[in-house]
């Protein structure tokens, strides 16, 4: 690899794995900071992380780009634990997008916790360390008589003490410490860690200050929109480019002819509109008259889906995924069997700032202002687009107005930056909300054909799943898969899981718990089915189904990452960890509950998190839902970094899944998406918000992992479950809008 | 065609196209970015200002309607950014991503300026059109709450457009 170097900066690569940080990277702390007087004249950063000024204060860079799942405040808080200073004295500053300095900054899959924290708090460490030695050379005592609080060092026997900002000029001339030498707190010392601390930006949004990335504003900047096939695929075939530049405030108009379209690493073909404000660009828009070539995606259909998935579950199918048992026979002599026909639709992510990048091309070189989840993949493929080197590509992270998996994809950027060439100066490209609706990379649609039987005694003795979903030549689309492992697999003896495929021309991606906030719906709502065809109590029916013992059995650990893992055991204890605990401050099973009302459980394990829910409803006889109290229990390992952030994630996600359950959907008809603002999809509305969402934790030995996206899948099927036992109406459709339930 | 809007207790004139909704007059000609473009239909309430007082959906006011109007946003909503739902809202750790909040904040002002404690259900009757796509509700319901408890709310006069520090 190469490194582009400051004048003043000499780095020490010593670690660079997996796309971590690069915690062996130090200034050169002697040419840095100290003049020929020997006191510090600039600023000094130890490492990448962290900077302190002569002055004394204290600045932590954050990492990865914030899109609303707290990292902006967590990580800092991880390297100030560390560093061991007060968390009033830090200022916070959000990092470019750089991956010799930070290694990798994407946002998702939960990965910033469990990808970061040994490593931040290393980093954190590493600068305290340097303060120790310095302080005990200058007493001349060793440095085990010496310890730290608040940003001070002290000697124990003496009482001497220093500030860290009165010991920057000796520790800016030490040499870097050895990374394994470096000592990190015990965590039952932690000060910072595991209190509520408010996210960082919070003043700034209380008080509308710029901060997102439509808030960027450049000296001579033009404003943008651009124009796209409404159809997926389509071309421009002719644009009336003389009327729109007759409009008033427009400055530029032109076609862009696009690089392998509808694909996430290409630019999708269109008209880009240029104005003197955006709402001259928009009304522009608006008056557009375009020739579209629509290519082979009119053709398809959400009713055609439907039919064809109808048709193909009546024939075999075609992708074996996994068999334990044999299930045919296991079905032929089960005490009881069912069916069901699970489906549930596409969806968007519309995140509530819409799509936008700012970016400014000057003499070969590109700057870019993002709201991405991926910042480092936008400036590179934007270098691609253009043809210039990605070291010509500068891109600052801005705050994202959520993210949710759709800023994941960059395809704004790769926009912004192609019309900020063309145009030869700086412009904001902003999509509208129907641009982000019906331009979206969406969750994919599913229809699970599903047979299971239980035996005299109600176990679950047979699983069968005809799984039809989208993609080609036996690949799956992405995010349309299914796991072998998926659950309830290995815990049941006699178990086929099988796919047919249908093609896809619609762009698919992650959305918040991808595939699980699917899959989760399926299984643990049929599973409760089986309960109660087996004549059980749902709860511990599902604390049995964990008990059993797994076909797999080969490891303790559970697989990393993923929707619930590629191999490997499924972690019964920990997930039994959390039923319990839900069921026991939910008061499962011990409530005297009204006519109409009642409680579901469900649980899921996504990205390296074990969670459990109940949800209370009441449905009335017109099938008025009302979503009473939901209950989480989660576990994430034996830390929690910001206990305010992660109770408000936790909430989020599981209301999340209540908003995708109550009434969202996304249909196709003639290759195009239908829906097209919020009032044809619809976000979930504070009056649908139950007053409570209870969070609890369950503190267990294992490493800290992430939040983002663990407590949404469990949601769904715990209130259909809770729907059932409140009405006796299954749900294995969704939206519940279109299955008659009316939510107010 | 000059409009004259009394923006934070500012008078400003503004040469712009009369159906410009004032969100963008507001964000793209006057500088403030304090409210937000979520939907342009008035479905989500992000770009929520006071016009005379009242709860507002900036996205869909053309400029002409409101010529000569005394107009609040978040930047004007205190002088020095301490009004008690801005308070709440920090204390209570409100905001995930914060996008929608500025709009949040503006809907409930305008409530708490009416009635200065205001039912749980009066709360969810004025905050219901605005969406926050984090799902902050529980903590929005709280903020409100305690705002509205804290003595101060009485005592402090929103909406006005008459707060000449904080353009």
């Amino acid at each position: 690899m190469t490194l582009t170097l400051d004048r003043r900066e000499f780095v020490h690569v010593t670690a660079l794995a997996g796309g971590g940080l690069l915690l062996g990277s130090y200034f050169d702390p002697a040419r840095a900071a100290i003049d020929e007087l020997g006191e510090p004249r600039t600023d000094w950063m130890p490492n990448n992380f962290i900077r302190f000024s002569p002055n004394g204060s204290i600045t932590i860079i954050a990492k990865n780009p914030e899109i609303g799942q707290g990292v902006k405040t967590s990580f800092p808080m991880i390297v100030a634990e560390e560093l061991d200073v007060d968390w009033k004295s830090v200022t916070v500053e959000m990092a470019m997008a750089d991956n010799s300095k930070y290694g990798g900054q994407n946002v998702g899959g939960s990965s910033g916790t469990p990808g970061n924290y040994d490593n931040l708090r290393k980093t954190g460490a590493t600068a305290r360390q340097l303060f120790v030695t310095a302080a005990a050379q200058t007493w001349n005592v060793p440095e085990a008589e010496c310890s730290t609080a608040s940003g001070v060092v002290s000697h124990k026997t003496s009482g001497r003490k220093l500030k860290y900002a009165e010991l920057l000029t000796k520790a800016a001339t030490l040499p870097a410490p050895d990374p394994a030498s470096i000592k990190l707190k015990d965590p039952k010392d932690f000060k910072l860690l595991g209190t509520r601390v408010t996210n960082v930006d919070a003043p700034a949004i209380v008080r509308g200050k710029p901060l997102f990335g439509i808030d960027v504003t450049l000296p001579g900047m033009l404003y943008a929109v651009f124009a796209k096939s409404p159809v997926f695929g389509g071309k421009v075939v002719s644009a009336d480019l003389d009327s729109v530049k007759a409009m008033p405030g427009v400055k530029h108009a032109f076609v862009v002819e696009g690089m392998a379209p509808g694909m996430s690493a290409g630019l999708n073909p269109g008209v880009a509109i240029v104005a003197d404000t955006w709402w001259a660009a928009k009304t522009a828009r608006d008056n557009l008259q375009v020739t579209w070539d629509e290519g082979n995606t009119a053709g398809q259909s959400s009713m055609e889906y439907a039919q064809q998935a109808a048709a193909l579950s009546k024939q075999p199918p075609t992708m074996p995924l996994r068999k334990d048992g044999d299930v045919d026979a296991a079905l032929a002599s089960a005490a009881k069997t069912i069916e069901g026909a699970y489906t549930y639709p596409f969806l968007a992510h519309a995140p509530l700032e819409p799509m936008n990048c700012t970016a400014s091309f000057r003499d070969g070189k590109l700057e870019m202002w993002a709201p991405s989840q991926g910042p480092q993949g936008g400036g590179a493929l934007a270098a691609r687009a253009l043809g210039i080197q990605p070291t010509d590509v500068t891109v600052h992270i801005t705050r994202a107005g959520g993210g949710f998996g759709r800023r994941a994809f960059n395809d704004f950027m790769v926009e912004a930056a192609w019309i900020a060439k063309v145009v030869g100066g700086p412009v904001k490209l902003l999509w509208t909300r129907e641009d982000d609706i019906q331009h979206d990379y969406y969750r994919p649609g599913g229809f699970h054909f599903l047979k299971g039987g239980v035996d005299a005694a109600g176990k679950i003795v047979a699983w069968k799943n005809h799984f039809v979903s989208f993609g080609e030549n036996g690949r799956f689309a992405s995010q349309a898969d299914l796991s072998p492992t998926e659950f309830p697999s290995r815990f049941i003896p006699n178990f086929t899981s099988e796919a047919s495929l249908m093609p896809l021309r619609v762009p698919t991606g992650y959305l918040r718990a991808p595939g699980s906030n699917a899959l989760a719906f399926v299984m643990q709502s049929f599973i409760d089915e089986l309960a109660h065809a087996a004549g059980k109590e749902p709860l511990q029916f599902k604390l049995d189904l964990l008990a059993t013992p797994q076909i797999t059995a080969a490891a303790a650990t559970p697989p990393p990452g993923g929707r619930g893992g590629s191999g490997g055991a499924y972690d019964a204890k920990r997930m039994t960890g959390v039923l319990e605990l839900v069921r026991d401050k939910s008061g499962w099973g011990k409530r005297q509950l009204p006519a109409g009302t009642g409680m579901g459980v469900a649980f899921h394990y996504s990205h390296r998190g074990f969670f459990a829910e109940v949800v209370e409803v009441s449905v009335d006889a017109a099938k008025a839902l009302k979503v009473n109290k939901i209950w989480i229990a989660g576990d994430i390992g034996s830390q929690i970094v910001n206990l305010s952030a992660a109770e408000g994630q936790a909430q989020g996600a599981a209301l999340d899944g209540l908003a995708q359950a109550l009434g969202q959907e996304i249909t196709i008809d003639k290759g195009r998406v239908m829906q097209s603002n919020f009032n044809n999809f619809a976000l979930l509305r504070l009056k649908q918000s139950p007053p409570e969402v209870e969070v609890h934790f369950l503190r267990t030995d294992n490493p800290p992992t992430g939040l983002g996206e663990p407590a949404l899948p469990p949601m769904i099927p715990a209130l259909c479950n809770a729907i059932f036992a409140a009405s006796g109406t299954r749900v294995r459709s969704l939206p519940l809008s279109k299955q008659g339930f009316k939510v107010t | 065609m000059p409009y004259t809007l009394k923006v934070n207790g500012k008078t400003t004139t503004v040469d712009v196209p009369g159906e410009m909704p004032l969100l963008w007059v507001l964000r793209d000609v006057l500088d403030l970015k304090g409210a937000k473009f979520g939907c342009g239909m008035a479905r989500c309430g992000a770009c929520t200002v006071h016009v005379g007082g009242t709860a507002t959906r900036s996205c869909i006011t053309p400029v002409s309607n409101v010529d000569n109007a005394t107009i609040t946003t978040i930047e004007g909503l205190s002088a020095t950014g301490t009004h008690p739902l801005q308070r709440a809202w920090e204390e209570l750790d409100v905001a995930q991503c914060g996008y929608c909040q500025p709009g949040q904040i503006m809907t409930a002002a305008a409530l708490l300026a009416k009635k200065a404690k205001p039912t749980d259900a009066e709360i969810d009757n004025a905050m219901d059109g605005n969406i926050c796509r984090c799902t902050t509700y529980v903590r929005i319901r709280q903020a409100v709450r305690k705002a509205a408890t804290s003595a101060a709310a009485t005592a402090m006069p929103v909406g006005k457009g008459n707060n000449e520090a904080a353009v």
